[in-house]
């Protein structure tokens, strides 16, 4: 193999394990503080044994997001540095684009995330109630602001906009342009709402497995509600926006869309396509099964509505195969969530809130789905990422004109296959860390007693008012 | 000043805050880094403490690393792609040792206690796989990534020498952050990192100009080998006296965050002193800063960036040092 897929392949490899982390992290950090809001509303009323559930849930869910925070830290570092081993004629052309996006990245969020994680993990019963809930605030507003820089700049790779060419190099003529360049509005909101669903099933499935096993926390009915709620709100939202995203697509990357739907040919009133096998090579489609004028609708809306083929962009359009596969994957992910949501929502409400008058049935059917929001980004990643080549920077700089030339295919595909066991160890590690917190989630909880016990004491003579003082009430 | 004159500094000043980022990641992290090499020496209570010791930091300290790789990505994207490709491997090895000590932080205390063991191990390989990698790396870019039967040798005794140097601060920062059985195993382990600590930095001391011509021109001429001996009489002295306290009882009492102090002033001066050798080559002899440096309109918009957030970064770094400041207790399980 050669060097250029070889440094492919490990980026492809790196991204979606990286964007793994930050998809739950981003959410997260808003759910958690949810969760505090309604801790400190609960604890001065009667019902004492809601404030314990809600500050259960606080502390169970700090643990899996520190947890997911670590892995997304180490695994953005390794994204930093593979900038540079693998695509250095990238920043040498789009440098003066990239380098400050991804500069404003690391100064204003990442540090804001990283300074307060641990005031956020650790400072509880150490600082105040208010500075602790600030320290929240701004881990959860850091891990959005991260989203913000970073898909501004794929956005920019996908749709450039306010840059003039200079001797080869690019240069920003307007950073709005550059910034909320035309696709950025769909890519962040359909970012940021896929995080919501994939952290709402990720509180469903660890609820429904805490159920399951018996050993459910306090908070684990409240919390399963907040996930079933929060998924059925947010799924038909992502779809309207989905629809969105995909109509820029179509006004500004065609060969993608083209790609996605499996049409080799421009035509009037194109099938969906069910299913199919796009070849490349003869290009066309095998055991396609189709749904007339659907996909013109869906696009155009009007059912004779004209759809550019593939063949239109000859050289110029991705490989279908894979956009094909991972957008009917991406598609059929948020369908299957609809539905759990929706029926979990409607089965939970008329149970009255009450987990032990569910069917079993939707408890396995929450855990199953534990990870759904997962396949789901990580597909679409794919779709919108491999749809976009050829191309690094859509119809500008090819991928194989910035491919570092300096290792050789033996180093690439050493390293890479250092990262792939290495991914793979942490990815089995985390799944299976996740599922022993769910089981024995009172141990997590003692862990994090003992570990507040751990740390410096001091606090007699600090200048912050200790917890519970009357910063609050 | 006028636009020029200003256009021509900004790398400079990109260079400065590069060099900033990168002196505050070899000792914010250099400490957490040691502390986890020492890992396998200390009792299964004594790591716990350990690890509490670092829990609230090394986040933040990390993020160092990734804004000086940041910096050298944005404003020198030239020498990015040059420095990293020759570098490719070790920064590989570095990029898995980080990953693996980041991750075992958190699953070593959630993961089910048979695999607590296993965690720690990879908590110690991660840290110094990270540490032996940084310092492979440091010399070879130190020495311009000269090919020759001695660039190898010199960047495998500072693969050394560096982890040496960060057993030395985390064993001070042990020193400094907790007390009884585990501060007095710590006054011993620093002991004994002193030595070959101090053997690395004179033998890489004597190296350097002998390396690299350009280096050896820069330090041996006259007059400014007068102004520049400052900084090894400094450093020598800041660890003698280093190795003087680690003998005294005090050290163990009120002066415990001394060592720790004086290590920092011995990173800082030869900090300073590389940055004498190597200005204005961001990679020595083959590439200056203005030849690697981005626009000036995007270092601009940089800087602009960087002026508002640096003080920002510094200030919530230091309230968080101030809320963990004071001995890390013993573990109680509740």
């Amino acid at each position: 193999m050669d060097a250029l897929l070889l440094a492919r392949m490990q980026f492809a490899a790196n991204i979606p394990f990286h964007i793994l982390f930050p998809t739950i992290s981003i959410a997260l950090g808003w759910l958690l503080l949810f969760f505090r809001v309604r801790w400190l509303r609960a604890r001065h009323g009667t019902d004492r044994a809601s404030a314990q559930g809600w500050l259960d849930a606080y502390r169970f869910w700090t643990k899996v997001f520190a947890l997911t925070f670590a892995l997304g830290v180490v695994s953005g570092i390794t994204m930093s540095f593979q900038f540079g081993t693998n695509w250095p004629g990238f920043m040498e052309k789009v440098g003066n684009i990239a380098g400050p996006l991804l500069g404003y990245e690391v100064l204003t969020a990442f540090f804001l995330e990283a300074g307060f994680l641990g005031v956020m993990l650790f400072g509880h019963g150490k600082v105040s109630e208010k500075v602790h809930f600030m320290a929240t605030f701004f881990v959860a507003f850091g891990t959005t602001l991260s989203a913000f820089w970073i898909l501004a700049l794929n956005s920019w790779m996908q749709t450039p906009a306010g840059y003039e060419i200079r001797d080869g190099v690019y240069h920003v003529r307007s950073w709005i342009e550059v910034i909320f360049n035309p696709s950025f509005p769909y890519r962040f909101t359909h970012m940021v709402l896929a995080s919501g669903l994939t952290c709402a099933f990720l509180l469903t499935g660890l609820s429904a497995w805490q159920l399951l096993r018996g050993a459910a926390l306090r908070s684990a009915p409240r919390v399963l509600r907040v996930g079933l709620t929060v998924g059925a709100v947010l799924i038909p939202v992502q779809i309207f926006v989905g629809d969105l995203h995909g109509l820029n697509t179509l006004q500004h990357q065609p060969a993608k869309i083209a790609a996605m739907e499996g049409i080799w040919k421009t035509e009037r009133g194109a099938p969906l396509l069910l299913f199919a096998i796009p070849d490349a090579e003869q290009r066309l489609n095998h055991f396609a099964i189709e749904v007339p004028h659907v996909a013109s609708l869906i696009l155009t809306h009007e059912l004779d509505g004209e759809i550019k083929g593939l063949d239109e962009f000859r050289d110029r359009h991705p490989p279908p195969l894979p956009v094909f596969f991972a957008f009917r994957v991406m598609v059929g992910m948020g369908m299957l969530m609809l539905a759990t949501s929706w029926v979990g929502v409607w089965l939970y409400r008329r149970a009255r809130w009450q987990p032990e008058r569910l069917p079993r049935a939707l408890l396995w059917l929450c855990a199953g789905m534990t990870f759904s929001g997962w396949v789901a980004t990580v597909a679409g990643w794919y779709v919108t990422e491999i749809g976009r080549q050829p191309f690094v920077v859509h119809g500008l700089i090819r991928t194989a004109d910035v491919v570092s030339t300096k290792p050789t295919a033996g180093m690439i595909g050493l390293t890479l296959t250092l990262y792939l066991v290495l991914y793979a160890v942490l990815i089995v590690a985390y799944v299976s860390v996740l599922k022993y917190m769910a089981e024995k989630p009172e141990d997590v909880l003692q862990v994090e007693a003992a570990e507040e016990a751990a740390t410096p004491v001091g606090v007699a003579t600090s200048p912050v008012l200790p917890a519970g003082s009357a910063a609050w009430t | 000043m006028d636009m020029m004159s200003f256009d021509a500094m900004l790398p400079v000043i990109f260079m400065g805050l590069m060099g900033f980022s990168m002196l505050v990641y070899v000792i914010s992290d250099g400490y957490d880094l040691g502390v986890g090499m020492l890992m396998h020496r200390a009792t299964d209570a004594e790591k716990d403490v350990m690890v509490a010791s670092i829990g609230p930091f090394w986040d933040a300290n990390e993020t160092w690393l990734v804004l000086g790789v940041g910096i050298l990505l944005v404003a020198f994207p030239r020498a990015h792609g040059l420095v990293l490709g020759e570098l490719y491997l070790p920064v590989a090895l570095m990029l898995v040792g980080l990953t693996l000590r980041g991750v075992a932080f958190d699953f070593r205390v959630k993961a089910k206690d048979t695999h607590k063991k296993t965690w720690d191990r990879l908590f110690f390989a991660g840290s110094a796989l990270a540490s032996v990698a940084q310092g492979w790396m440091l010399g070879r870019y130190v020495s311009g990534f000269g090919t020759g039967w001695n660039y190898p040798l010199f960047a495998a005794a500072i693969a050394v020498a560096l982890p040496m140097a960060y057993v030395l601060m985390g064993a001070s920062w042990l020193i400094m952050k907790t007390e009884g059985e585990l501060q007095e195993r710590a006054v011993q382990w620093a002991r004994i990192a002193w030595a070959p600590m101090v053997g690395g930095l004179v033998l890489i001391s004597m190296a350097t100009p002998w390396v690299s011509a350009t280096v050896r021109q820069r330090w041996f001429s006259l007059p400014e080998i007068i102004a520049l001996a400052a900084i090894p009489l400094m450093c020598g002295a800041s660890l003698l006296a280093l190795r003087a306290l680690l003998g005294t009882r005090h050290v163990r009492g009120p002066v415990s965050w001394l060592p720790f102090v004086l290590l920092i002033a011995v990173f800082v001066l030869g900090f300073l002193g590389l940055a004498y050798s190597i200005y204005p080559y961001v990679v020595l002899d083959q590439l200056t800063i203005w030849q690697a440096a981005s626009s000036p309109e995007a270092l601009k918009v940089l800087l602009i960036g960087t002026c508002i957030s640096v003080p920002a970064i510094a200030g919530y770094t230091v309230f968080s040092y101030r809320v963990f400041r004071g001995k890390t207790g013993e573990l109680k399980y509740a």
